[in-house]
């Protein structure tokens, strides 16, 4: 018989659901999996052992009179950027090292209104700043393929945590390719959804109009099974939207023939490893033998994305990284001599480097004489690539490439250049500028370690994406390898 | 040497709205500290605004009122600057696209003449909390119960000309706001307050002086003084041959000057931009004919109506419509009454009841119709004027309605010619130095000899037909 860890969410399910075991048993077991990998993972900053005990008998209990929920007794994990009612939420970060929060996000509550249990809560880049999982004050994460390296970021504890089969699905969130990058590096399946599609209210913000909750998961199907209870119109949100949430399980069966594939040119050329390269086209080929079209598109204005981010996401950061002074919560400075010493030391001591340097890049590019220069021609660079992307929809329904670069790369080997370290995510910021819904699938391996195939969609085009992620792995395997030592 | 004055005003202006303009929290004024906050007042982790319908609808109103435009499409922007009063570390403004733009505020200048005051735009926004430096040793306490209070900032062009013209200018905004209920207008409360930005030149023809901004004027009467003080100082320095820095300048009240808060070097860098967690307030004509469908007649209206139709003294017009209720009131009971009898008792027994018991009009004892019917038994000669006083005050007593009070106490007015020259006779003959004084040509004289018989007949003579007979008897005997 197959480990209980060793199946996909919608496993567990089927598992919970036939009677194969119970949620007590499939918690305790992971729990003790957790902790177990906590020493070399580094995967979780807070653990909630007690309380998903508590729900997993609450759910056996529903599954034993008939009442169960879609995702009754499922054991998830919550990146640590979501609030969650009386359990601490750090950001990653020194200064939210002690927040305790008094409320649920959204996304929270509505997993919990739908029987998921929370086990923990992973470890993440600072405030969501990072590509490596290196900037978080609880440590850097290791990527379970291979010890030293990065499981990528900033949603490095969740990626990691799913690819080392300690959880059966986790949130993370994606400002400018946080879930798919960590999903490429770490072999698993990552969402981000349409910006609004899940409401953020309750997720701590790094950058507003970039940020957007999804899933990572073993397989699409599971992303499927997550989406749904996630997605939806929040009141407390404005700028969530009022979209039909469709059963994107149910849309899983959509067959590939005849679905137009572009695949953009300026993501198989100079940059990407040779290797890499190949598996994208070895997946390419894959979709075009289950009678998908491929067509070559070109998004003229992608190479101007990083740049284009790293304006618009450090502007938003450094003003909604404003509240945390040391007055209300969070991280104060001891003694302070005055105000003014309040404030340089609370924020000082409670914020890391990286986070600094954004909050510093953000104030320049915000300020007076500046403004225009930067904030002002970012944004009208944001809708030239919009505008990329809708002229490439009106011939294709998704856009692919790689997720990535390169595999994972060495834990300290980029920190040294920041710039260098930010390229990593050159083929991912392009949809969170659009706002468009992408995934990281699997697609093959590079000298052992796991590749990753883009997929960008029309806005609301989950569906359609899900669909084509899942018949890919209907025919594929690439999702089902689990690294050395976790399987 | 003469100056020509140059005044901008920026008022600040509390909406009556019941929540705050992005969350559910209260508005209620004077609650204990801290209590009137949410989460999303605080700016804790992960909370998000959401837009207070109603205050749109209030600062549309005030455009409408105004004359203004109303933006079909108006833009939130973030106002970032530290300090502990103010949680997220930015204000949610308006900055680029305000809801308001342009518009006219209709003021009497110094010369009497009326006078138009351009608005630039009236903008929606937050409040922030207050910092609370008394009570405290080595600390300041933070109260949050109004950071996030809708307000809208009505900006006017620097057209205002004297100290005297900005009082008026502000009047006229207060009067406007109060009366379409958009502020309860409050301004010991702080729902209602003032910047004014003051300069001076040779002429109106030279470019603008330089200008300083004197901060948080709440009342008619510090505006005044804070603004001659300002105008004088200036004026002091240029005649020195000094020149004015650009700064920020608080009155100060007790002391009655200004002093310098903050010079134009140490003010922020707001950097400003568009709120990213807030949608574009879009405002389509429909919702604009909504709010003008059901505002009131407006005040300057109303004003001119009544001088015009009821034949008011602008004065009197002017203290009716200054506000509502009383408007309202005065209107119900000019219906049926004589019109200039129905303000000057309005104004007169009925306001003074209503202050010396602190009642509102809503709540007063005689309503519109009970001071109508008063009034209809003054002109009908049933009472006279003085005994009507003594009705009214019996109504505003519950002792009944005006014919039963007046039934009650016996007022009815003596209208019997013979019962009057009676008294008239009897006065006459008690009387004989002050006849012969009259007779002498002391014309006053006749005022006692009225109040002689309108004694007599406890009030109840009408006076004018005791006037009447007196006269006839005293040139005929």
């Amino acid at each position: 018989m197959t480990a209980m860890h060793e199946l996909t969410l919608t496993g567990m399910r089927d598992g919970l659901r036939d009677g194969s075991f119970t949620a007590r048993e499939l918690t305790t077991h992971l729990l003790a999996r957790i902790e177990a990998a906590q020493s070399s993972l580094n995967a979780f900053i807070t653990m909630t052992a007690d309380a998903a005990l508590a729900a997993a008998d609450a759910a056996d209990a529903r599954i034993r009179d008939g009442s169960a929920r879609p995702l009754e007794g499922l054991p998830i994990a919550h990146k640590d950027i979501f609030c969650t009612d009386g359990v601490r939420t750090t950001c990653g970060s020194r200064m939210l090292e002690d927040f305790v929060p008094p409320y649920d996000a959204t996304a929270v509550a509505l997993l919990a209104d739908a029987g998921a249990i929370v086990l923990g809560k992973t470890n993440m880049d600072e405030f969501a700043m990072g590509s490596s999982n290196e900037t978080s004050f609880f440590g850097d994460v290791h990527n379970p393929w291979r010890e030293g390296l990065s499981p990528g970021g900033s949603s490095g504890g969740s990626a990691a945590a799913v690819s080392a089969r300690l959880v059966g699905a986790a949130t993370g969130t994606d400002t400018g390719g946080s879930i798919r990058q960590p999903a490429a590096l770490c072999g698993i399946t990552g969402l981000k959804p349409t910006y609004g599609r899940i409401s953020r209210f309750g997720m701590i913000a790094f950058a507003s109009s970039l940020d957007q909750a999804g899933t990572l998961t073993r397989t699409a199907e599971d992303a499927a099974l997550l989406l749904g209870a996630m997605s939806g119109l929040d009141p407390r949100d404005s700028t969530s939207v009022d979209a039909p949430v469709d059963d994107y399980v149910a849309a899983l069966d959509a067959s590939l023939e005849g679905l137009r594939i572009g695949v953009v040119q300026e993501f198989m050329g100079e940059g990407l490893d040779a290797d890499y390269a190949v598996a994208v086209r070895a997946a390419l080929a894959e979709f075009e033998a289950r009678g998908a079209t491929l067509v070559d598109v070109s998004l003229g204005n992608i190479g101007l994305s990083v740049p284009t981010y790293y304006v618009v996401a450090p502007a938003e950061c450094s003003s909604n990284l404003s509240r945390f002074d040391g007055i209300r919560f969070g991280h104060r400075a001891d003694n302070p001599a005055d105000l003014e010493d309040l404030y340089r030391r609370s924020r000082g001591e409670g914020f890391g480097a990286e986070v600094k340097r954004r909050i510093m890049t953000g104030t320049y590019v915000l300020s007076a004489g500046y403004y225009e220069a930067y904030y002002l021609q970012a944004q009208k660079v944001r809708r030239l690539i919009s505008a990329d992307f809708a002229r490439a929809f009106e011939e294709v329904d998704l856009v692919v490439g790689p997720t990535t670069p390169t595999p994972a790369f060495g834990l300290g080997e980029k920190t040294d250049d920041p710039i260098t370290m930010y390229l990593n995510d050159i083929y991912t910021i392009g949809a969170n500028l659009a706002g468009l819904p992408a995934m990281s699938v699997p697609c093959g391996f590079v000298n052992g370690l796991p590749a990753g195939l883009q997929l960008v969609a029309p806005a609301f085009g989950e569906g359609r994406m899900l669909a084509a992620a899942h018949q890919y792995q209907q025919t594929t395997d690439w999702h089902q390898q689990a690294p050395e030592g976790w399987s | 040497m003469s100056w020509d004055v140059v005044i901008g005003l920026e008022i600040h202006c509390q909406l009556a709205t019941r929540s705050k303009i992005f969350s559910g929290a209260p508005t209620a004024y004077g609650a204990a500290p801290n209590t009137q906050a949410n989460l999303i007042d605080l700016g804790f982790p992960g909370v998000l605004p959401v837009l207070n319908a109603e205050a749109v609808r209030l600062a549309v109103t005030f455009g409408l009122a105004i004359g203004a435009d109303i933006a079909p499409r108006s833009v939130f922007a973030r106002k970032n600057y530290f300090y502990p009063d103010l949680p997220k570390g930015y204000q949610i403004s308006q900055y680029e696209l305000p809801i308001v733009s342009g518009g006219t505020v209709e003021i009497t200048g110094d010369d009497g003449t009326l006078r138009r005051i351009n608005v630039t735009r009236a903008h929606l926004e937050e409040d922030a909390g207050k910092s609370l430096h008394e009570n405290f040793t080595d600390q300041s306490g933070i109260d949050l119960n109004r950071a996030g209070t809708p307000l809208i900032e009505i900006v006017s062009e620097p057209e205002i000309r004297s100290a005297r013209e900005a009082a008026d200018y502000m009047r006229r905004v207060h009067e406007l706001v109060r009366y379409l209920g958009i502020s309860d207008g409050n301004m010991q409360e702080g729902s209602f307050r003032c910047d004014a930005n003051v300069s001076l030149r040779k002429s109106p023809d030279a470019p603008l002086g330089t200008r300083t901004e004197i901060k948080n004027l709440n009342s008619f009467r510090f505006i005044e003084r804070a603004i001659e003080h300002e105008i004088e100082r200036q004026a002091d320095i240029l005649e020195a041959g000094g020149s004015i820095v650009q700064e920020t300048r608080l009155y100060d009240a007790d002391a009655d000057e200004t002093r310098s808060m903050r010079s134009k070097e140490a003010a922020n860098d707001y950097r400003y931009f568009p709120d990213p967690d807030l949608l574009p307030v879009v405002i389509d004509d429909a919702f604009v004919d909504g709010v003008r469908d059901a505002m009131p007649e407006l005040p300057d209206a109303r004003r001119k109506r009544f001088i015009a139709d009821y034949g008011l003294r602008a004065e009197d017009a002017d203290v009716l419509v200054g506000q509502r209720p009383m408007a309202e009131y005065f209107e119900a009971v000019a219906a049926t009454a004589e019109p200039k009898l129905a303000a000057n008792w309005v104004l007169g027994e009925f306001t003074a009841a209503l202050n010396r018991d602190g009642t509102a009009v809503a709540d007063a004892p005689v309503d519109s119709s009970g001071l109508a019917s008063l009034l209809a038994r003054i002109t009908d000669k049933t009472i006279s004027g003085t005994a009507a006083k003594q009705v009214f005050e019996a109504m505003w007593a519950g002792e009944g309605d005006a014919d039963s009070v007046i039934d009650a106490k016996g007022l009815r007015q003596i209208t019997d010619l013979g019962a009057i020259e009676a008294m008239v006779d009897e006065v006459i003959a008690a009387s004989p130095e002050q006849v012969q004084q009259f007779r002498d040509g002391k014309e006053k004289v006749i005022g006692y000899l009225v109040g002689q018989v309108m004694k007599a007949s406890r009030g109840k003579a009408d006076p004018a037909e005791v006037n009447r007979v007196l006269r006839d008897k005293l040139s005929g005997g």
